[in-house]
């Protein structure tokens, strides 16, 4: 029992000044522990081949190349966040980038802020079919998604046919977005990294934002306190949506080339960026940071074994391990936690 | 910090002030809630027949019934999570109707049940403010504003939770101190506990208490759900008495005594409900010494012999199932012994009880005893699979031909044999489950809240079979929270209360009375 009868008791933390409250803060924080990983990644590949970051294309993509895994693992990292999860981002993502091309051909002269525009709106409609699905039809999000990453595929094939599109097909300006940069910064980084920003600060300071963490911590307590708990997560698949509908655009000004592939395997990656970033896949836990931080890790060491001369069907059996050794550290931590705060409470028992 | 320490000591003593003031110049307005006549029923089982109950402002109001008397759904139509089929239910005087939680909270009330409902990964502040936290002009939430006041609600309350701290790890009674503070959060006019007092320690008894007096003082209406008389008796105003989903009575707490209300709980003519048929009592079949579960139950140990029928009374809670499961192997126990007609059983090993003659029909026949999506002979002949497979092929034929059997001994109703089990009404479901440990041909039946959920007519013809094994020289272990089918049924009676034996009483000696006080009398009064 950590309360007691007698009239309060001091603050729980006493001394404790702002400062030291905010590196204790980031220190256990725990997107630092991954962040750090990311940092040694970026070190012993450097100490390799000092091109990989000393060059400016090595430089370049660092940042550029998780950009757009980036995008998409905000998004899902937002869905898992309330307990359910999108398959379907990487077949979002593959549809926007082929409708991006087809609105550049057939309507020669579309502005480019429009295409962004139908890009997003494109992308955030099929969030919804998926998450009116999910909230209203009441199936595991797992089984929906699963369904409608094959259907939005399949649309994207016959679409498609055995068509492409080329980087011919798209305005010079356009294509400069994909590949320009703004002091060294990529535009896409700069991109990415403001919707990052956005998306934490949502999280983390709007009622709708903490709601998602409510959901996902305990559904049945949020539909108790009388949280609109089908709406969160209809909010949730269609931000996904959305994002996954951006790097669809982006994904065509980046490489040019769509075919009817593009973004296939991309959720796995969304998911594994957002686990090894620390959001829980059982939700409630986590942040769209660690997610980020997540996807830079995940495509950085895949760019980083082939340096350290590891050989390259090695490569994703090493990030499957850093996936398990996520979780697994996760689950540790947390059963200590939890041990910790049942003991905290027998001591003053 | 000793300065912020005294202010708030000062500050905390002077709302007390303030509020004594208060009291003496309320006057009495409308009722705080008014339910009259209030209907519920899911599908043919009818869960309240006419609840009825007010709630006075600045009152405390107890709500006490047997398991199953309705309190439970009464708590639940208050707080808007199932809505009425007919009746009248007023707030302040005027009717209202409740289709949400959102609606119910928004109107003032807050429901506080024996489990609490946090958010375990999110802080204790945001557990309390969840949904409704303050804000700025664009919509930021002011974590500030939220934690200063979390705290001055837990100054208040005179207890010191860490406000910052996730709520996973914290005790029953933080949690519930956390549930008020939200109710008081949300300046709540009618509060209820559905058994708050279920996990907690007497200090911890003590402290919600006080809280409770003083929101009463405030001139909030309480409702208190509790099991414990000396409880309701030290803190309530009134007390209303439920049974068989309908009202009984309510009278003032000081014009009442725990035998009346015992009276009015129990209240009707036992021993007609349920023919008890004379039975042979034989040797001793089951014999249990010294059982124990560390924090469930402790130094358990009674015997049942051939032909007798032992009732194992108490509250929910009170550890019964829990020793039926660790007896039957699927739960562990550390010390003690389980021996049946002689021979000792293995702990932890529900194979070897099956193959002693044990037999365990589970409380929850949905979860723990039934396939709902296998057939009905499918599920009868579950438990005897392995006699029935012949050349390593279990045929349906040879299924349909065991389960035809205890199907039509039972009566079970039914379209065909292989009708999904699910699609059977409660009652018929358990008598399934019934056929499925029959068919084992056990020495020792434990059942476990046989008649939950089921209808009358089912229920009676439940008994009737229990009966009749009986006769026919099985040992019978029956736990049950229905006082009037324990006492109809057993010929004798064991209590349980808080993992504790604390009475046996003989058929003769089994009175409503008796039987309850040993199952709720506090803990100073057994000692």
């Amino acid at each position: 029992m950590t309360a007691t009868t007698a009239p309060p008791a001091p603050p729980a933390q006493p001394g404790s000044s702002a400062a030291t409250r905010i590196v204790s803060h980031i220190f256990k924080a725990r997107e630092t522990g991954i962040l750090i990983a990311l940092l040694a990644v970026i070190v012993v590949a450097t100490t390799v081949n000092p091109n990989f970051l000393f060059s400016s294309d090595g430089f370049r993509d660092l940042l550029l190349t998780p950009s757009l895994l980036l995008l998409v693992a905000v998004g899902q990292a937002i869905v898992i966040i309330t307990r359910n999860v999108d398959l379907s981002v990487g077949s979002v993502l593959g549809l926007t980038a082929y409708l991006t091309g087809r609105l550049f051909i057939d309507l020669p002269g579309i502005p480019v802020i429009a295409v962004f525009l139908a890009g997003i709106a494109f992308g955030a409609i099929l969030g919804l079919v998926n998450g009116a699905l999910v909230a209203f039809a009441r199936v595991p999000a797992l089984v929906i998604t699963l369904g409608t990453l094959y259907i939005y595929r399949g649309i994207n094939v016959a679409w498609t046919g055995s068509d492409r599109i080329n980087a011919s097909d798209l305005p010079a300006a356009f294509r400069g977005l994909g590949t320009g940069q703004i002091l060294f910064i990529p535009i896409l980084t700069i991109i990415a990294v403001i919707v990052l920003v956005i998306a934490a600060w949502v999280l983390r300071n709007l009622r709708s934002g903490r709601e998602f963490y409510a959901i996902g911590s305990d559904p049945d307590a949020a539909h108790l306190y009388g949280l609109r708990v089908t709406r969160r997560i209809l909010t949730a698949f269609v931000l996904s949506g959305a994002l996954a509908g951006l790097s669809g655009v982006l994904y065509a000004a980046r490489y040019g080339t769509v075919s009817s592939a593009a973004g296939t395997g991309l959720e796995l990656q969304a998911i594994g960026a957002a686990v090894i970033g620390g959001v829980a896949i059982s939700g409630g836990v986590g942040t769209v940071w660690g997610a980020a931080i997540g996807a830079y890790l995940l495509l950085t060491i895949n760019r980083a074994l082939p340096i350290v001369g590891i050989q390259d069907f090695w490569q994703r059996a090493v990030v499957g391990a850093l996936i398990i050794g996520a979780i697994v550290l996760d689950r540790v931590l947390a059963l200590r936690q939890h041990r910790k705060l049942i003991e905290a409470r027998e001591d003053v028992r | 910090m000793p300065e912020s320490s005294l202010n708030r000591f000062i500050k905390f003593h002077l709302k007390e002030e303030d509020v004594t003031v208060e009291q003496t110049t309320t006057t009495p307005g409308p009722p705080a809630l008014e339910l009259a006549k209030v209907v519920k029923s899911f599908g043919a089982v009818v869960a309240l027949r006419s609840g009825t109950i007010t709630l006075e402002q600045g009152s405390i109001h107890a709500l006490i019934g047997e398991n199953g008397a309705g309190k439970s759904t009464l708590v639940k139509i208050i707080a808007g999570l199932y809505r009425r089929d007919a009746g009248t239910f007023k707030l302040r005087g005027e009717d209202v109707d409740f289709h949400s939680t959102a609606q119910s909270k928004a109107a003032g009330i807050a429901v506080i049940y024996q489990e609490p409902t946090l958010f375990p990964d999110l802080s204790v502040t945001e557990n309390i403010f969840m949904g409704r936290q303050p804000t700025n002009r664009i919509g930021r939430i002011d974590r500030k504003a939220m934690r200063a006041e979390a705290e001055e609600i837990f100054s208040r309350l005179g207890v010191s939770i860490d406000p910052e701290r996730i709520t996973d790890g914290l005790s029953i009674a933080d949690q519930q101190i956390i549930e008020i503070a939200k109710a008081i959060s949300l300046d709540a006019r009618v509060l209820i506990m559905d058994e708050p007092t279920a996990a907690l320690s007497g200090v911890e008894v003590e402290r919600l208490f006080a809280v409770a007096r003083s929101l009463r003082d405030e001139g909030r209406a309480l409702m208190f759900i509790s099991h414990r008389f000396d409880e309701v008796f030290a803190l309530c105003d009134t007390v209303t008495v439920m049974r068989d989903g309908s009202y009984i009575a309510t009278e003032p707490i000081a014009e009442t005594s725990v035998d009346e209300l015992v009276r009015q709980m129990v209240g009707r003519d036992v021993a007609e409900l349920f023919p008890k048929l004379p039975a042979e009592i034989g040797d001793d079949v089951l014999v249990v010494e010294g059982l124990t579960r560390p924090g469930v139950f402790h130094d358990i140990s009674f015997t049942v012999r051939a032909g007798e029928i032992v009732g194992l009374a108490g509250l929910v809670g009170a550890g019964r199932s829990e020793v039926a499961r660790a007896i039957f192997g699927v739960d562990p126990y550390s010390s003690g012994s389980v021996r049946v007609s002689g021979t000792s059983l293995p702990k932890g090993n529900p194979n070897a009880a099956m193959a002693r003659g044990l037999a365990l029909v589970p409380e929850d026949r949905r979860k723990q005893g039934l396939v709902l999506d296998e057939s009905v002979s499918r599920n009868i002949t579950l438990a005897i699979r392995s006699t029935l497979t012949k050349g390593g092929l279990l045929t349906d034929r040879a299924q349909n031909t065991a389960a035809a059997v205890w199907a039509s001994r039972l009566e079970v109703k039914t379209a065909a044999l292989d009708a999904e089990t699910g699609t059977l009404s409660g009652g018929n479901q358990q008598k399934v489950v019934l056929g499925k440990w029959l068919a084992t041909e056990p020495t020792v039946l434990i059942v476990d809240e046989p008649t939950r959920g089921i209808d009358v007519g089912t229920k009676s013809e439940v008994h009737r079979l229990l009966s009749e094994l009986a006769q026919q020289g099985i040992a019978i272990l029956m736990i049950s929270s229905e006082l009037p089918e324990v006492l109809g049924m057993a010929d004798r009676v064991l209590v349980m209360r808080e993992g504790a034996l604390t009475g046996e009483f003989p058929r003769s000696e089994a009175t409503p009375e008796a039987v309850m006080f040993a199952a709720t009398a506090d803990k100073e009064d057994a000692k």
